[in-house]
C-alpha cells in the first residue's frame, strides 16, 4: 500500500507550520513531539503507522476554520480525527500532514426531546449520547461495537451501523444535521432538526464521505424511544445453510428483529472461551435473533422465529428469559473480536456485504482460502443485511504473515464482489481496500466520485490518500472530450 | 418545437446525453410525466424521454431488495411488492390527483429523484433512506454507478443521497435499487377529537414519544377534518390528531389502547380500522384536502421542526384563503392559500424564520409564478454556491433540467 510522497518542502517547513498554528490554537493544542505525536501515528488498523507532521487540537469552530484557512493557504494537508478506532486506516496520519484532532469537542450542546433529537460536538462518544438521554427514556439507535470509544462525528464520517442497523437504519438514516467548515474554512450548516433537504442532499453526501470533504464541527442526531422491552433467540443448527434459511424464512414471515447475528464455529468456539456465554459448542452456525417492541408483540413473535427456527432444522433454541439472560446471550458476540484476538497474535477484521442468500457459497470459499493461505478465520455476520466480518488470525511477527493476511482479505472482498455484494458494509474503504476500488468500480465511476471531492476541496489536501485508487488533479478531472456538431445515434427514436 | 429522444438501451442514452454535452442542447428528462409541475419550469428544445427504461430486472422479497428500470411505473412496482407482502416503506405518495396530472404516481425513478415520503417517513424515512444503488449517465455524457443491491454498503460515497431529490438534475439514470419492507400485517389510528393546532401537535408529540412505534402523525384543523372522506373524521366538525400504529395483529391491539389511554387528557378519543384508516392516510399522504378541483389556491410544502409548527401556522393565518395541515407529527406542513401572482412567499419564508431550521418547497402554483419565485429554499451563499459546485461537478453545461431547482442548477 503505497501513500502519496510526501511533500519535502512542506516537511522542511515544520517548525514555522507549527508556529503559525500556535498563533491560532494557544495552549497545549499544538503537538510536535515525538513521544507525544506517537498515539496518533495509527487508527484501529493498527498495521499501518505513519506520525503526523503535528497534531492540532482546537477548542472552537473558528479555530478550525483559521486552522484549516491556514492550511489550505499554505498547501498544507489534513487529516480529520476523532477517536480513532477506524478499521479502514481513515484517520492515518500523513508525513506532510496535520492531524486535525476534534477531541476537544466533546460537548452535548442540547437534548430536544420533543423534537426527539439532540445537537452534539463532533467529539462526544456515540455510548455517551444514550447516556445523556436515557434517563428520558430516549437513545440513539446505531450502536457500533466500538460505541463506548467511537465519536459521532468520525460515525459520521464513515456512516457506522452496529447491530440494531437492520431495523432502525445506519448513522446516516439517523443523522438531521450537521456543521461543516469546508477546507476553505467557511462554516456552513446543513439540515437542522427538520427533516430532509431544501436542495441537494448534501448531508446524505457527507455521511459516509470518510473525511474527506469538510471537517463535521456539530452534529444533530435523530432519538428514538426506547423499546417497552426486548428479548432475544439463541439458535444453534448444524449447518450455515440451515442458519441461513431460518434467517430468510424469519424476513420472508414479515418480521424485522431488532438484532440478527450469526457466528461461525470458530467464532463460536473463540467466544465461549473467552466469556462462557453459554453457547452451544456442538453447532455449525449459531444464530441470535433480538425482538424488541411492546410486550404483547415480542412474546409473539418470538413463538413465531422459534417455530420457525425448528422448521428449519433448528438443533438447540433458547430465549431469554431475564434482562440478564439477553446480555448473556450477546456477551459472547459482543466480545467477538478481542476472543479471537486471544486464540491468534493479531487478527485482521474485514468488512464485506453479499446477498444473504449467497452466505453457504461464500463461507465454503472462505474455508477453502484459509486452507490455501494456511491462516484461521473466524466468523460474525450480520445475518439481517448481509454484513460479513471475517477475522483474519495471524503473526506479525512472523515475516511474511501479515502480508498473507492481506492478501486472504483481499480474496475475500473480491468474492464479496463477485457474488454482488460490496468491498465495505460500515468500516469504510480508507487506505485498506482503496486499491480494491476497481473491483467495484469503472474509471468513470471514480472519476466522478472525485469530480464530486472537487467540488468541496479543489486542492485535494483533505485527507487524500484514503478512499481513491489514483488522484487525478481537478483541472484534469474537469476536462471533457467533446466532438461537437455530430450526429452519433441515428438509431435513436425521436419525435 | 419540442424534439423528443426516447433511448431504448443504456448505450442510446449515453449517447444522447453525451451530444446534448457536446452540442449544449440542455433536455428536458422525462419519465412519465407525473411530476412536470414540481420545481421550476423547465424549458428546453429537446425532450429527454427515458421510459423505456422500464420493467423489474429483480425482485427477491427474502433480500429486501428491488431493481428496476428507473421508469418503471409505480403501479407496476407496487403491484409486485403487495403480492410478496412487502411494500416500499417510506409510503410513496401520489401527486397526481393535487398537481392536476394524468392519474397514476409517476415512475420509480421519479419518486427518487424527487426523495418523497408520506406519513411514515418520521419512522420509515424517506426515499433516500431506501435507495441502495443506480446506473445512469452524467451530464458529461458519462455512463457511471454508485450503490450496489445490499443493505449495507459504504463504498465510495453515497451518491445514491446526492441523486434523491436532485430532480434530474445531475444525471439521467435507467437503472435503480430500493429496499423493499414487509407490510404492516394491521394498520390503527387513533384520533383525538378538538384540539387546537398546539395542543394537536403536543399531542402527537406524545404519541411519538412513547413507545408505541408511531408510524403516522398527523393534525387535521375543523375545516380540512369536515371534508374528510371517512365519516368519523368529517361527522363530529372538529379538529383532530390523528396517530397510526402498524404491524403484528396483537401488537397493534395493545398500542392502540395504550395510545388512547395516553391522548384522553387532549379530548375525546376513537379508533380508525383498516379501511377507514387507509383512506385517511392516504388522502393525508396524497395532499387530498387541497385536491378537488375547484382548489385553485396555491400550496407550499414546509419542512420544519415538529414544535415551530403551531407558531408557523399562527403567523400564516392571516394570509387570504390560507388553510394548512400537518403531517410528521407537526414537521410537515401543507399549507393552500390564495395568492396566484406572488404566492405569498415573503409571508410564507418569513414566518419559517422564526423556526429554528427548515424549507419552505412552492409546491403547486402556476408556471409564471415558479419562474418567478424561487420555488426550493435558498439556502444561503455559501451552501447555493456549493451546490452549484455539486451541479458542475455532474453537469458542467447544464444540459439536464437546466434551472429546475434554482437558476443555475
Ligand atoms: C473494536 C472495534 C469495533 C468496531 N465495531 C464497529 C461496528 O460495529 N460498526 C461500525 O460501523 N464500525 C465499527 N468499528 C469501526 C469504527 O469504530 C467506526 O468507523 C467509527 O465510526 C470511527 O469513529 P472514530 O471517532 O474513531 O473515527 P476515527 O477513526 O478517528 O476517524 C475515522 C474517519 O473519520 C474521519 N473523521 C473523524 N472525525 C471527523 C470529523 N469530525 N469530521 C470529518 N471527518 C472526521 C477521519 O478522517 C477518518 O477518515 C469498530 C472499531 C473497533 C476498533
Amino acid at each position: 500500500m503505497q501513500m502519496p510522497t510526501p511533500d519535502a518542502g512542506v516537511m522542511a517547513r515544520r517548525g514555522e507550520i507549527a508556529d503559525a498554528l500556535r498563533a491560532i490554537v494557544p495552549g497545549e493544542g499544538v503537538i510536535v513531539d515525538e513521544d507525544a505525536l506517537r498515539p496518533y501515528e495509527t487508527d484501529g488498523l493498527t498495521a499501518y503507522k505513519t506520525l503526523p507532521l503535528i497534531v492540532v487540537l482546537p477548542e472552537t469552530v473558528e479555530q478550525v476554520a483559521e486552522v484549516l484557512r491556514f492550511c489550505k493557504r499554505e498547501g498544507v494537508k489534513v487529516v480529520p480525527r476523532g477517536a480513532g478506532t477506524s478499521l479502514s486506516g481513515g484517520a492515518l496520519p500523513l508525513a506532510d500532514g496535520i492531524i486535525l484532532g476534534l477531541g476537544k469537542f466533546n460537548r452535548i450542546l442540547e437534548i430536544d426531546s420533543a423534537n426527539r433529537c439532540a445537537r452534539v460536538q463532533p467529539g462526544v462518544t456515540n455510548l455517551a449520547i444514550t447516556k445523556a438521554v436515557e434517563g428520558d427514556g430516549f437513545y440513539y439507535a446505531p450502536d457500533p461495537s466500538s460505541q463506548i470509544a467511537c465519536s459521532i462525528g468520525g460515525n459520521v464520517a464513515e456512516n457506522s451501523g452496529g447491530v440494531h442497523c437492520l431495523k432502525y437504519g445506519l448513522t446516516t438514516n439517523n443523522v438531521l444535521g450537521v456543521e461543516l467548515v469546508t477546507m476553505d474554512g467557511e462554516v456552513l450548516r446543513i439540515g437542522g432538526k427538520h427533516l430532509d433537504a431544501a436542495g441537494f442532499d448534501l448531508l446524505g453526501l457527507l455521511t459516509g464521505s470518510e473525511g474527506l470533504l469538510g471537517v463535521v464541527t456539530e452534529v444533530t442526531v435523530r432519538l428514538l424511544r426506547k423499546p417497552e422491552t426486548a428479548r432475544a433467540l439463541l439458535i444453534g443448527f448444524p449447518t450455515s445453510e440451515a442458519a441461513g434459511d431460518c434467517v430468510a424464512g424469519v424476513i420472508g414471515d414479515g418480521i424485522i428483529p431488532g438484532g440478527m447475528e450469526m457466528m461461525d464455529a470458530p467464532a463460536i468456539k473463540a467466544a465461549e472461551e473467552f466469556v462462557q456465554a453459554g453457547y452451544p459448542l456442538d453447532v455449525e452456525a449459531l444464530l441470535i435473533v433480538e425482538l424488541d417492541g411492546p410486550e404483547a408483540e415480542v412474546e409473539h413473535l418470538i413463538e413465531r422465529v422459534r417455530a420457525i427456527a425448528e422448521a428449519k432444522g433448528a438443533v438447540s433454541v433458547r430465549a431469554s428469559q431475564s434482562e440478564e439472560e439477553r446480555n448473556s446471550f450477546w456477551a459472547g458476540r459482543k466480545a467477538a473480536f478481542p476472543a479471537v484476538g486471544r486464540l491468534s497474535p493479531d487478527y485482521y477484521c474485514m468488512d464485506g456485504t453479499i446477498p444473504r442468500n449467497r452466505l453457504p457459497e461464500v463461507l465454503r470459499r472462505m474455508r477453502e482460502l484459509s486452507a490455501h493461505y494456511g491462516l484461521g478465520v473466524a466468523n460474525v455476520f450480520h445475518a439481517g443485511d448481509g454484513n460479513l466480518h471475517p477475522l483474519i488470525m495471524y503473526d506479525a511477527n512472523q515475516p511474511g504473515e501479515l502480508e498473507k493476511a492481506e492478501e486472504f482479505g483481499a480474496d475475500i472482498l473480491r468474492l464479496c464482489v463477485e457474488v454482488g455484494g460490496v468491498l465495505t458494509g460500515e468500516h469504510g474503504v480508507g487506505v485498506e481496500k482503496r486499491d480494491l476500488m476497481e473491483t467495484m468500480f469503472t474509471e468513470d465511476d471514480l472519476k466522478q466520485q472525485q469530480r464530486v471531492k472537487c467540488a468541496f476541496d479543489p486542492d485535494g489536501l483533505l485527507n487524500p490518500g484514503k478512499m481513491f485508487p489514483t488522484l487525478h488533479r481537478c483541472a484534469e478531472l474537469g476536462r471533457m472530450h467533446i466532438h461537437r456538431g455530430q450526429m452519433p445515434f441515428p438509431d435513436i427514436p425521436r419525435f | 418545437m419540442t424534439e423528443t429522444l426516447k433511448p431504448e438501451t443504456p448505450d442510446q442514452l449515453r449517447d444522447a446525453v453525451a451530444w446534448a454535452n457536446s452540442d449544449l442542447k440542455p433536455l428536458e428528462l422525462v419519465g412519465r410525466g407525473s411530476k412536470r409541475g414540481i420545481g421550476r419550469p423547465v424549458q428546453t428544445a429537446h425532450r429527454l424521454d427515458l421510459s423505456a427504461f422500464s420493467g423489474i430486472a429483480l425482485y427477491e422479497p427474502e433480500e429486501l431488495v428491488l431493481s428496476a428500470g428507473a421508469a418503471t411505473p409505480m403501479a407496476e412496482i407496487e403491484a409486485a411488492l403487495e403480492e410478496a407482502g412487502q411494500e416500499l416503506s417510506f409510503e410513496p405518495p401520489d401527486y397526481s390527483r393535487v398537481l392536476r396530472m394524468a392519474r397514476g404516481a409517476g415512475t420509480l425513478g421519479g419518486v427518487l429523484a424527487g426523495n418523497l415520503a408520506g406519513p411514515r417517513r418520521i419512522k420509515q424515512g424517506a426515499a433516500r433512506d431506501h435507495f441502495l444503488g443506480f446506473e445512469g449517465v452524467t451530464g458529461r455524457g458519462d455512463a457511471f454507478k454508485s450503490g450496489g443491491r445490499v443493505v449495507k454498503n459504504v463504498t465510495g460515497y453515497d451518491l445514491c443521497k446526492l441523486m434523491a431529490g436532485s430532480w434530474g438534475t445531475l444525471a439521467a439514470l435507467h437503472k435503480v435499487t430500493v429496499k423493499a419492507l414487509p407490510r404492516g400485517q394491521k394498520t390503527r389510528t387513533v384520533l383525538v377529537y378538538g384540539p387546537d393546532a398546539a395542543a394537536g401537535v403536543a399531542a402527537l408529540s406524545d404519541g411519538l414519544n412513547s413507545p408505541c412505534e408511531v408510524s403516522g402523525a398527523a393534525w387535521l384543523p375543523a375545516s380540512i377534518a369536515g371534508r374528510s372522506e371517512v365519516d368519523l373524521v368529517a361527522k363530529p366538525g372538529e379538529a383532530v390528531a390523528a396517530i397510526r400504529v402498524e404491524g403484528f395483529g396483537p401488537s397493534v391491539e395493545y398500542r392502540c389502547q395504550a395510545l388512547r389511554s395516553l391522548l384522553a387528557p387532549y379530548g375525546a378519543t376513537e379508533e380508525l380500522h383498516s379501511q377507514r384508516s387507509r383512506a385517511f392516510w392516504t388522502a393525508v399522504r396524497d395532499v387530498l384536502p387541497f385536491a378537488d378541483g375547484a382548489d385553485e389556491r396555491v400550496i407550499w410544502k414546509i419542512s420544519l421542526p415538529p414544535t415551530d409548527a403551531p407558531a408557523f401556522l399562527h403567523a400564516v393565518a392571516e394570509i387570504k384563503g390560507a388553510e394548512a395541515y400537518c403531517d410528521w407529527g407537526g414537521g410537515l406542513v401543507w399549507l393552500a392559500l390564495d395568492a396566484p401572482k406572488t404566492g405569498a412567499e415573503g409571508v410564507v419564508r418569513d414566518a419559517l424564520k422564526r423556526a429554528e431550521s427548515g424549507w419552505a418547497q412552492l409546491f403547486r402554483a402556476p408556471e409564471s409564478l415558479r419562474a418567478a419565485v424561487p420555488v426550493f429554499q435558498p439556502q444561503g451563499a455559501g451552501l447555493d454556491a456549493l451546490a452549484r459546485r455539486v451541479k458542475e461537478s455532474f453537469d458542467p453545461n447544464r444540459v439536464l433540467n437546466p434551472g429546475r431547482m434554482s437558476e443555475g442548477v
